[in-house]
């Protein structure tokens, strides 16, 4: 048994209309005879049969409007499976053709009911956004000067600048008020506006640091560096010094990396309107976390041209302001590359977030007994591990490794430093 | 498998067109009355895989036409070029593609001649030097006369075939083509299908002059018609076009005059014409007058004519498990052959 | 160093001549077609005198049949021939579209990958004669549309000599556009000149203010307006697409992430032009560095009319560009 469907004749025919049987039930069709005559869009044409047999049932009725695919008869020997056939004919898709959908959409759009409260709409460069964001400046505080006072670039970048400076003027306010508390002792709680002021500095660390996330493709190196020579040299130095002239651990890390900077000078400056801008001097940053919260970063400058005792000088003094709040902004904001050392806070490792538009940041881990081959000798030696996060745009992994093995190098000859 | 064996046949043929010049034999009557059924059954599968909604996109038939596909392609040879229209299963399969790639291209399937990008309207195929599958109508024209230009620059001294419907004639490229053609002595034989109607406008309501060769005078091209109903009066015109333009170098004009018994495509109600024309031209069905003259000369039997409706049909059987079977080349190829690939052994 | 290249002074037309006859030399599948390209010398006399070195077979004159002749230059490159085929303007291409749209750029496709055409199709575009309506169309933009064509518009000397040979060795039909009113031009070319990249568009002069984005002889008129803008301190970069299909995005998209704004030259119709897609592609890939709209200066959207200050109102000028370039760049203080 056969079903005689519906012929589709055109990508664009999607039903047709039964004019006539040219057959009748117990007719005998052969491939190519013409069974139906079909009326469609483009007028009646004759259906022809591809198969052969007798036809059992002819179901459609003239008239009947038919989609694509409908079953209109049976050809074949059998009685028996027409009922079959019937109840397979989806009588419901021939409705469905004629019949228009009638289900009603909404326009799309919100009505007044449910719509927020509009804020106030802000005309913008879509760079100017793309900065506001950036910088944490909400847009709509920027005075635009723009057409239609749209805000460009240059406004949101001159609102950034004023915020900075701003910021900075608070950080030194916060740091006087915090000495200022220390002399007042416990006379009074904590007053709300240090927090204010905490909140400010926080604020601004997280701005720095969400920007260098988010802007530099950072890349990291670590190298484990053999710190006994540098140790025995430091215990036999501070041996012959007197106690106030004694060296601590970070005054060789300073130096070395200072030392090492001037042979990879690529990782030394500043990454700013895409380009690399090589620092003109070596100005270390070292971070000096506070013990009310939040960090500083002052510089030391001219490391590598300072004598050892200087650069302890240095960080004596800085670090000695730093608490007190006495730092000059040019110190706070000259740094060409970053030293973080959490080595006395019990840390293996650190890997580093760069703090922009700087290239780079070095970190200490602490100096750990570890087991180390040596020329074949396998003893335990203080383990110092180092890491570096470079930016990638200003500079690749290979002057990464250069400068890791130059400040190993030092590192293992402090005596020449 | 068997359909590829066939057109092997065929193509063996094609490098004797000295046999094929009005004389015959039962070999030779065999060869073309099973070239011609087997175009009349591809078609008539194709019409029947349409309806079920297998083969998409528009599809024209050949029936009717036979005659003029199979007494005209055997005569070129492997080096000649061949341009076609969108009519044109006939021609590939005359020309030696394989029905199964053909059938696979209207699948759409990769397996396709034309990787199923092309589709009933597109066939290619560089290895028989297969120029389409045109389907704007004139189009070919200028393509023949440039195939045949750089073969004459390059000094190869094979000639191209361009199809096309007498339609075709009243396109400016039409005229533009004949000219060149003429002007630059090219070797072309130029072979209009006159089927009467150009879908669904009859010659005498498009054509101030209905005699088409006559229109060839002023291009000053040699310009024959033929009866294109009978097979072996178009193989006898084809010989001697073929001769005139090996020896002259110049074009030559064949019209043949044949009819199309099925609609112009799937979906037309034929309102252009008279079931009773229809009819008239069926009972000069090339299939059926051939065989008849044949049975009467002793070269074809009731026995012949069994065994190759038996091995036609296995071809058309095998094209359309071979199509059925085919893959479909991955989304991700879409954009592919936009422009060329680098070579490959990257 | 640059000094001591040697070059030698030429038009345009002479750097389109050197490279036809070069290519006339070097491979012998190379012959031009079209109309009145032999005795005549072309239209616009770039092909003048070849048809006496290589006759009338390579240098071949042809019937005014557009549609048909471009064909032949399909079916010819199909069978291994390099032609040039040689339309004589933009104008008279309309009358084989035809063979450039449904047979060249779709051959290679429907094919399946079976037939390439290395066609090479050289015409004249663009307005600015006098020449009315139908003799003054821009249409390298239209053309742009269509993939499976490429689409080139040398500007420059060095490009109009250097992109006919990589267009004559690229698998696939090439158009170029030559803007009539640039073959008077004249300028140094190397002594001997090389091929160019047809890839990739040129900076032809850096800024750091504004980006101009353009192709042609709308290149020369921004060239000017930067000129004449750089005196008032804005630094405008100038990119010359060179290659309108297909584009070259990096070059211009880097650019406006340097500078910010971007204004598109463009001598064809505003209205879906090519102006329309790079703006459209800038705001896919570039909106955020963007601090100002994207701007355009194009043909006025009439036939070109036949009076002179019609015509020049109708055509981008330098002046429009220097204002526009202000507007876009002074704002902002």
């Amino acid at each position: 048994m056969v079903e005689f469907k519906m012929p589709s004749l055109g990508a664009d025919m999607k039903a047709g209309t039964l004019i006539e049987w040219r057959v009748g039930e117990g007719d005998y069709v052969e491939k190519g005879d013409v069974i139906a005559e079909v009326e469609t869009e483009k007028g009646a044409i004759e259906i022809e049969v591809f198969e052969e047999g007798q036809v059992t049932k002819l179901i459609s009725k003239p008239g009947e409007s038919l989609p694509v695919g409908t079953v209109m008869a049976v050809i074949g020997s059998g009685v028996d499976s027409e009922a079959e056939a019937i109840s397979k004919r989806d009588r419901e898709t021939v409705v469905a053709a004629d019949g228009v959908k009638t289900e009603h959409k909404g326009n799309g759009y919100k009505t007044a009911e449910t719509e927020d409260i509009p804020k106030r709409r802000v005309r913008s460069s879509p760079l100017a956004r793309r900065l506001a964001e950036e910088y944490g400046i909400d847009i709509s505080e920027v005075q635009g000067s723009g057409p239609n006072q749209a805000v460009q670039k240059a406004d949101v970048e001159r609102v950034y600048r004023e915020r900075m400076k701003e910021r900075e003027e608070a950080k030194k306010e916060a740091d006087k008020d915090r000495e200022e508390e220390k002399y007042a002792e416990k006379a009074a709680p904590a007053g709300q506006q240090v927090d204010e002021k905490k909140d400010s500095m926080r604020h601004a660390i997280a701005a720095a640091m969400s920007r260098s996330n988010r802007e530099i493709p950072h890349y990291y190196l670590q190298k484990q560096i053999n710190f006994e020579r540098a140790q025995q040299w430091l215990i036999e130095e501070n041996k012959r010094r007197s106690v106030q002239d004694r060296l601590l651990q970070p005054v060789l890390l300073v130096k070395a990396v200072a030392q090492a900077l001037t042979d990879v000078p690529a990782l030394n400056g500043f990454w700013i309107n895409d380009r690399y801008q090589p620092g003109e001097s070596i100005h270390i940053g070292f971070a000096i976390s506070l013990r009310t919260g939040g960090l500083v970063i002052p510089a030391i400058h001219d490391a590598d041209l300072k004598s050892i005792d200087e650069i302890m000088q240095s960080m004596k003094d800085l670090s000695d302001r730093a608490r007190t709040g006495k730092l000059r902004s040019s110190e706070l904001t000259d740094a060409t590359i970053t030293i973080t050392n959490l080595g006395d806070r019990g840390v293996d490792l650190v890997h580093g977030v760069i703090y922009p538009p700087q290239l780079a940041l070095v970190g200490f881990g602490r100096v750990e007994e570890r087991p180390w081959a040596e020329n074949g000798m396998l003893g335990i030696k203080p383990i110092l591990t180092t890491t570096l996060a470079a930016d990638h745009r200003a500079t690749d992994g290979r002057q990464g490794a250069q400068f890791l093995e130059k400040l190993n190098q030092y590192l293992q000859e402090v005596e020449l430093l | 498998m068997t359909a590829s064996k066939k057109t092997k046949t065929n193509k063996e043929k094609k490098r004797t067109p000295g046999k094929a010049n009005g004389s015959i034999d039962k070999e030779r009557a065999r060869d073309l009355y099973r070239m011609m059924l087997l175009i009349r059954n591809f078609e008539n599968k194709s019409a029947e895989l349409y309806t079920q909604e297998k083969i998409r996109g528009f599809l024209h038939l050949y029936n009717g036409e036979e005659a003029v596909a199979v007494g005209t392609i055997p005569h070129l040879s492997e080096e000649d070029n061949l341009v076609g229209t969108y009519r044109e299963h006939a021609h590939a399969l005359t020309r030696g593609i394989s029905a199964g790639s053909i059938m696979a291209e209207m699948y759409g399937k990769q397996e396709g001649c034309s990787r199923g990008r092309g589709g009933s309207m597109h066939l290619f195929d560089k290895k028989t030097n297969f120029y389409g599958g045109n389907a704007i109508v004139g189009g070919g024209f200028p393509l023949a006369v440039g195939l045949a230009l750089g073969d004459v620059m390059q000094g190869k001294d094979n000639i191209t075939c361009c199809f096309f419907g007498e339609g075709a004639v009243a396109e400016g490229e039409f005229h533009e083509s004949m000219n060149l053609a003429s002007l630059w002595k090219l070797p072309l034989i130029f072979i209009c299908e006159n089927n009467l109607y150009a879908m669904g406008t009859a010659l005498g309501r498009s054509e101030a002059v209905t005699d088409i060769s006559r229109k060839l005078d002023s291009y000053n091209i040699k310009a024959d018609w033929v009866d294109g109903m009978d097979v072996l009066a178009v193989d006898k015109a084809m010989t001697e076009a073929v001769k005139y333009v090996r020896e002259f170098r110049k074009p030559y004009f064949l019209e043949a005059r044949t009819y199309r018994f099925r609609a112009h495509s799937m979906f037309d109600a034929e309102l252009y014409r008279e079931k009773k024309e229809v009819e008239e031209w069926k009972k000069k069905d090339p299939l059926v007058l051939f065989y008849k003259r044949m049975k009467k000369q002793g070269l074809l039997t009731e026995k012949d004519k069994e065994k190759i409706a038996m091995e036609v049909d296995m071809i058309v059987k095998e094209a359309v498990e071979f199509a059925e079977q085919g893959t479909w080349e991955p989304v991700e190829d879409l954009t592919r052959f936009v422009y060329s690939e680098p070579e490959e052994g990257e | 160093m640059e000094a001591k290249v040697k070059t030698t002074s030429t038009t345009y037309r002479g750097a389109v001549r050197q490279a036809i006859r070069q290519a006339l030399l070097d491979d012998e599948r190379v012959f031009i077609m079209g109309e009145d390209v032999g005795m005549y010398g072309g239209c616009f006399a770039v092909t003048k005198g070849l048809i006496d070195e290589f006759g009338p077979d390579r240098v071949r004159d042809t019937p005014l049949s557009e549609s048909s002749f471009v064909g032949a230059g399909i079916g010819a490159a199909l069978t291994g021939m390099r032609p040039i085929v040689e339309i004589m303007t933009v104008n008279f291409s309309m009358l084989a579209l035809d063979q450039i749209l449904n047979t060249a750029a779709t051959l290679l496709h429907m094919s399946g990958g079976q037939f390439n055409v290395p066609l090479v199709i050289r015409t004249t575009s663009g307005g600015g004669k006098q020449l009315a309506a139908q003799h003054s169309h821009a249409l390298e933009g239209w053309y742009a549309h269509i993939p499976g064509i490429k689409v080139l518009s040398p500007a420059t000397m060095e490009d109009a000599y250097g992109m006919l040979k990589p267009a004559l060795e690229d698998p696939d039909p090439v158009f170029i556009f030559e803007n009539s009113l640039l073959y008077n031009s004249t300028g140094e070319l190397l002594s001997h000149p090389e091929s160019v990249d047809i890839d990739k568009a040129k900076i032809r002069r850096e800024g750091r203010d504004i980006t101009i984005i353009t192709y042609s002889i709308s290149l020369l008129k921004s060239l000017e307006a930067a000129k004449e803008l750089a005196k008032e301190g804005i630094e405008v970069e100038v990119i010359d697409l060179r290659t309108l299909r297909p584009l070259d995005d990096d070059t211009y998209l880097q650019s406006i992430a340097k500078t910010h704004r971007a204004l598109i030259v463009d001598e064809g119709w505003r209205s879906g032009s090519i102006s329309s897609e790079i703006a459209t592609r800038i705001m896919e890939n570039a909106f955020y560095e963007l601090d100002w709209p994207v701007q355009r200066i194009c043909r006025e959207e009439v036939p070109i009319p036949y009076a002179k200050h019609l015509e020049e109102a109708a055509l981008p000028q330098t002046k429009q560009i220097i204002e526009k370039v202000k507007e876009m760049v002074n704002a902002h203080g």
